[in-house]
């Protein structure tokens, strides 16, 4: 790997003044230290988050929402979200392998919004709000594209506040190789109505399909969804599958996720 | 970048560049090369090792960042003397292992489950190993391994 420094703050001002000098944040490095092996990125200085006490942790505010901070890994997550939220538990259990796990965080994900990472589904689902050290941003306007957010250069994620559904699922068609779905669903159900967000599927990366929460809404039922189809124009096309055959998946994990979601 | 910590009980310090990861400083500066590096892109587990009882990738995470903590290596596993840890011995009276290139971060990792959850069902094991690549067992023996470590009999297996 080429020279980099690292620095190690333990303090969000501190890590500012680091990230305002030039460095990049480097939270769990699931994704990051691969990149900076294959020089897709070379930043000369890395600025560590892991040691900041006041990232990391899970609590509920005056709406009842989860707030889940920036550096908390994985796991975490998954331990600590299991009663409150039982869909967002399973999810953050199902990414990667346990070691991945142990340290990829979900301000990481977030911030990098890979096109078939998991957590963009449950925070577009929700109607989540994602928390930076400079404003708070709705995910309805956060999520822009593939690998592409409304973060501004340097930008920090520091919490994220999920509001907790009446019922939800997240059902994952997973891609064997990489353990990334080939195409997931979360849907959540509130009492205003009915959110689908899908992740893996879209060239734009993760995406709400209004036709089915509007099908959704009116009967909260597999079947409801039966005749709909994502159109196939704009979805990822590759060796792991065709862009006819994640329309499809997306079809089928929306039902799956309806039938299972508690 | 100074650094110092526990490896396997033992303190140990280290002056390492930014860049270095952790497999690197434990196989190069500490010479505990039973840590192996399989496909450095974080999906094989051949270096998977403990830090502060977490199972980690240790070629996806840089040295530095275990300043201060308490690593586990497969040097650790046996005991002083030689006997080998259960788990071990488990994979060796079971055949869990060929060319024995992923065996350090599948026992490191079959450690970290039974810790977890000490009597898990075969496909508990079989998700739990989902990050641990072997390209000779076809796992079945592996996965006998872990289970008669947590001291389970192992039912036939369909594809047996």
């Amino acid at each position: 790997m080429y020279a980099f420094e690292i620095e190690r703050p333990t303090t969000l001002d501190a890590a500012k003044a680091a990230i305002a000098a030039g460095g990049q944040a480097l939270s769990g490095g699931q994704t990051l230290i691969p990149t900076l092996k294959a020089r897709l990125a070379m930043p000369e200085t890395l600025v560590s988050l892991h040691g900041i006490a006041d990232l990391k942790g899970i609590g509920t505010d005056g709406a009842g929402r989860i707030c889940v901070k920036g550096a908390t890994v994985h796991k975490t997550v998954a331990d600590e979200t299991a009663e409150r939220f039982p869909a967002l538990s399973y999810l953050a259990s199902r990414i990667g392998d346990p070691a991945v796990r142990n340290r990829g965080t979900i301000g990481g994900s977030l911030a990098n919004n890979d096109p078939s990472a998991c957590y963009p589904a449950v925070a577009l689902a929700t109607g989540a709000t994602i928390c930076t050290d400079r404003r708070d941003i709705a995910a309805d306007d956060y999520f822009q594209g593939m690998f592409t957010t409304a973060l501004d250069e340097g930008e920090i994620v520091t919490e994220v506040k999920f509001p907790v559904p009446q019922a939800a699922a997240y059902e994952k068609f997973i891609q064997p190789a990489s353990r990334f779905p080939l195409v997931a669903v979360f849907v959540a159900r509130f009492a205003d109505g009915v959110r689908v967000a899908i992740t893996g599927a879209s060239e734009s990366g993760v995406f709400r399909w209004t036709a089915a929460e509007e099908a959704l809404t009116a009967t909260f039922s597999p079947d409801a969804v039966a005749g709909l189809q994502v159109d196939p124009d704009g979805m990822i096309g590759d060796l792991h599958g065709t862009k006819e055959y994640r329309a499809h998946l997306c079809n089928i994990m929306t039902k799956r996720a309806v039938q299972h979601a508690s | 970048m100074k650094l110092s910590l526990r490896v396997n009980g033992r303190d140990v310090t280290g002056d390492v560049e930014g860049r270095t990861l952790l497999v690197d400083f434990l196989r190069n500066d500490l010479r505990l090369t039973g840590t192996h590096v399989g496909c450095d892109t974080s999906q094989c587990g051949a270096c998977t090792v403990h830090v502060d009882g977490k199972l980690v990738k240790s070629c996806t995470m840089f040295a530095v960042e275990a300043d201060g903590a308490e690593v586990a290596t497969i040097e650790g596993a046996a005991a002083p003397d030689g006997t080998l840890s259960v788990i071990q011995q488990a994979f060796q009276d079971h055949h869990g292992l060929q060319c024995g290139y992923c065996t350090p971060g599948m026992v490191m990792t079959a450690a970290s489950l039974l810790r977890e959850n000490p009597k898990p069902t075969e496909h508990e094991v079989r998700q739990y190993l989902e990050g641990n690549i072997c390209r000779c067992t076809g796992y079945h023996n592996i996965v006998k391994a872990i289970m008669a470590a947590s001291g389970q009999e192992m039912p036939a297996m369909a594809a047996e």
